[in-house]
């Protein structure tokens, strides 16, 4: 133990030497996943807040509706932010000028129109800069003229059938009031939870680098071979499982310590709820202990260090992409998603997503377990190989 | 086994394959003594010490190093031995200082001796004044100077230098050969591995000549000399009788052939060194006048050539 302390020791003392090492396990992780927050965070289903204008031209029963009903529910929730304004052409200048995601135009006489049987139609005004949100304006907008439409159909249909009796009528009347929020909005099921922006770009970001970080310690081993300090290693009176051992706590350590600095840094810098510390911290364990296996298994197969850098660079870009730590797979479904559960990323998301959702860290074991798999399976492999590789 | 041994090998014996490496191969090193492995490149020189140092499974034969058995896994086999491997076993981005003191640790040396003895080696080494600066900025002849020294670290009772002198400037080629010779002047046993004929018979009392995985012969400079036949060559620079002087030069004992020719007269003899006295008494007896005397001693190129009938560089 004592042996692969000291070698782990000088492993890290040489590692931290090398500006490189640092770029690759903090600051490129970091300012990615920040870059990727600001630019991406709308596009992800974040907690994205749309601004709209109404100019409402109308001000009938309908119009009252719509604004009062409508929107304000919706921007209860916080979805939307609403403010009014007297013309079309504040409204669409708001919009040219970006204040704005869309504008909603109520026509004068809208409510008096529809009530007369006339076409009802509103007029949505959008930000050519803010694709999504003019969608959703056109979709509520859309949404209020459909059911508009249906309740006045219903109504004529059933007077057009003889009159209604005194049950239908009211339930008619109930109906054309209280016209139901056409935005549905439902909780998310626990197998779908998803992290905000922030925290996802932070942790996808952390651990998509945590395999390009731990790939140091078992690729130096490599390294020693071909330079010649191996033998030296083999020749001292250590045995040969504490130069594996001293590797593989070099790959683990320094897992731990970007992780744990990466945690640190984006709750502190981009407001990144990681969750139960408890919990993170099984997860970390487990996440760094994965990727050793695996980038050990990687290397095990390389001819030199430089061979094996390839490869594992290769496997952690793979293995990140399928794992979600770009995008969120739950939102790709179908064999994306059940392939991305054969990835520690995948596993270690999971886990923090449980984590948003208020489970406690033991919420968070059926993912470490599923980490520790991957690590005990690749690891095995990788130490079985490895020890080939100490005998000269 | 004699217990004053420090090293003791056996019937040494590595295959890679079909390819027979080391074949039988086996000598011993008393204390105090440099025991030369002098070889072209690819005779067994390497795999044969990889074996005594514990870092490669032989297929047959034993080793003893300081009377306890070695095999990869022998710890205290391999506290007795200082490595210094052919290729520059050193950690660039560490300083010599913390080279030093990791392999220090690495060797079980207690963490005040640690830094007493790094001191202690970078001053023997000549690189005191460098300790500080990281090795990547070392010249060659400094980086194999630290490569030595790691391998002094621990006071070892063997020293094994595999082709310490390979790449090496004649400056820093000479002050390692002189720590060479220093450290087996203190004590220590020193297994010596080189195709330079000149290390060879400058440094090891003894010298083993091994091709092919072979070991073709072994013993003094002058044993394996004599083992061959060889004799020594005199050439005098002189003026005067040089017929008359030849004469009676190759009437001595150990002269074996006097040849008189244009201002020299060209010897064949036994012994030179310890005849040269004699054969310039004679000279002058007979009237001629030596200017200039060149010996040239058979050399153990010469042995390796009649031995394998190759040259040692082939």
């Amino acid at each position: 133990m004592r042996a692969a302390l000291l070698i782990s020791v000088k492993d890290l003392r040489q590692r931290l030497r090398d500006r490189s090492a640092i770029l690759v396990a903090i600051v490129v992780p970091l300012a990615l996943a920040y870059i990727f927050s600001l630019v991406l965070s709308g596009v992800t289903g974040g907690s994205m807040t749309f601004t709209y204008a109404v100019v409402d031209r109308d001000n009938g029963p309908l119009a009252h509706t719509f604004t009062g009903v409508v929107l304000k529910e919706i921007e209860r929730q916080g979805l939307i932010e609403v403010r009014r304004e007297d013309s079309v052409e504040t409204a669409r200048a708001l919009a040219a000028s970006g204040e704005i995601d869309a504008a909603f135009i109520i026509p004068e006489g809208f409510s008096g129109g529809v009530q007369a049987g006339g076409p009802a139609m509103l007029e949505v005004i959008g930000n050519i800069d803010a694709a999504i949100g003019t969608q959703v304006a056109r979709s509520l907008a859309e949404s209020f003229v459909a059911e508009l439409t249906a309740v006045r159909v219903g109504v004529a249909s059933v007077f057009l059938a003889g009159g209604a009796d005194e049950g239908e009528t009211a339930a008619l009347a109930a109906r054309a009031a209280a016209v139901p929020n056409p935005v549905l909005l439902e909780d998310v099921s626990a197998a779908s939870r998803e992290l905000d922006p922030d925290t996802f770009y932070a942790a996808g970001m952390a651990v998509f680098f945590l395999f390009f970080t731990v790939q140091f310690g078992v690729s130096s081993l490599l390294e020693e071979r071909n330079e010649g300090t191996l033998s030296r290693l083999v020749a001292a009176p250590i045995s040969r499982s504490a130069i594996l051992g001293g590797k593989l706590l070099t790959s683990f350590l320094l897992g731990a310590v970007s992780m744990t600095v990466l945690i640190l840094a984006t709750m502190l810098l981009m407001g990144a709820l990681w969750g139960n510390p408890l919990g993170v911290g099984l997860l970390v364990a487990a996440g760094v202990m994965a990727a050793v296996g695996i980038m050990g298994v990687v290397a095990t197969f390389a001819r030199n260090a430089e061979q094996a850098g390839q490869w594992q660079s290769v496997i952690a870009v793979v293995l990140g992409l399928l794992g979600g730590t770009f995008f969120p797979v739950s939102q790709a479904g179908g064999v994306i998603e059940k392939l991305s559960l054969l990835t520690p990323h995948s596993w270690f998301l999971r886990g923090l997503g449980d984590l948003a959702g208020g489970v406690g860290p033991a919420g968070v074991l059926p993912a470490t377990g599923a980490m520790l798999a991957f690590a005990a399976v690749t690891g095995g492999i990788a130490l079985i190989r490895l020890r080939k590789l100490t005998e000269l | 086994m004699s217990v004053q041994n420090i090293l003791e090998c056996n019937g040494l014996r590595k295959a890679f394959g079909d390819l027979v490496a080391v074949g039988g191969v086996g000598f011993h090193i008393s204390e105090g003594e440099t025991y030369g492995l002098l070889g072209p490149n690819g005779a067994g020189k390497t795999t044969t010490i990889s074996m005594i140092a514990g870092l490669l499974e032989r297929d047959r034969g034993e080793v003893f190093v300081d009377g306890m058995p070695m095999t990869t896994r022998s710890v205290r086999a391999k506290k007795a031995i200082g490595y210094v491997p052919q290729e520059l076993a050193v950690y660039p981005d560490l300083t010599a200082r913390e080279n030093l003191r990791f392999f220090a640790r690495l060797y079980g040396m207690q963490a005040t001796d640690v830094k007493r003895r790094a001191e202690e080696v970078l001053e023997i080494i000549g690189l005191g004044d460098r300790a500080g600066s990281r090795v990547k900025e070392y010249s060659g002849g400094m980086k194999r100077r630290l490569n030595i020294g790691i391998g002094l670290l621990h006071r070892p009772r063997l020293l094994i230098l595999d082709e310490p002198t390979v790449g090496v400037d004649p400056q820093s080629r000479n002050a390692i050969l002189e720590s060479v010779e220093e450290l087996a002047g203190a004590g220590m046993a020193v297994l010596y591995t080189t195709h330079y004929m000149e290390e060879a018979e400058r440094l090891c009392d003894r010298v083993g000549i091994i091709d092919l995985g072979q070991l073709m012969a072994e013993g003094t400079r002058r044993e394996l000399v004599s083992l061959v036949g060889e004799r020594d060559r005199v050439a005098l620079a002189a003026s005067g009788n040089l017929e008359a002087a030849a004469r009676a030069m190759a009437s001595l004992e150990s002269v074996h052939e006097a040849c008189p020719g244009g201002e020299s007269i060209h010897l064949l003899v036994d012994q030179a060194r310890n005849l040269l006295p004699r054969i310039l008494e004679e000279a002058a007896k007979a009237g001629a006048s030596v200017n200039g005397v060149e010996v040239t001693e058979p050399n153990l190129e010469a042995v390796f050539l009649h031995l394998t009938g190759k040259a040692l560089r082939d």
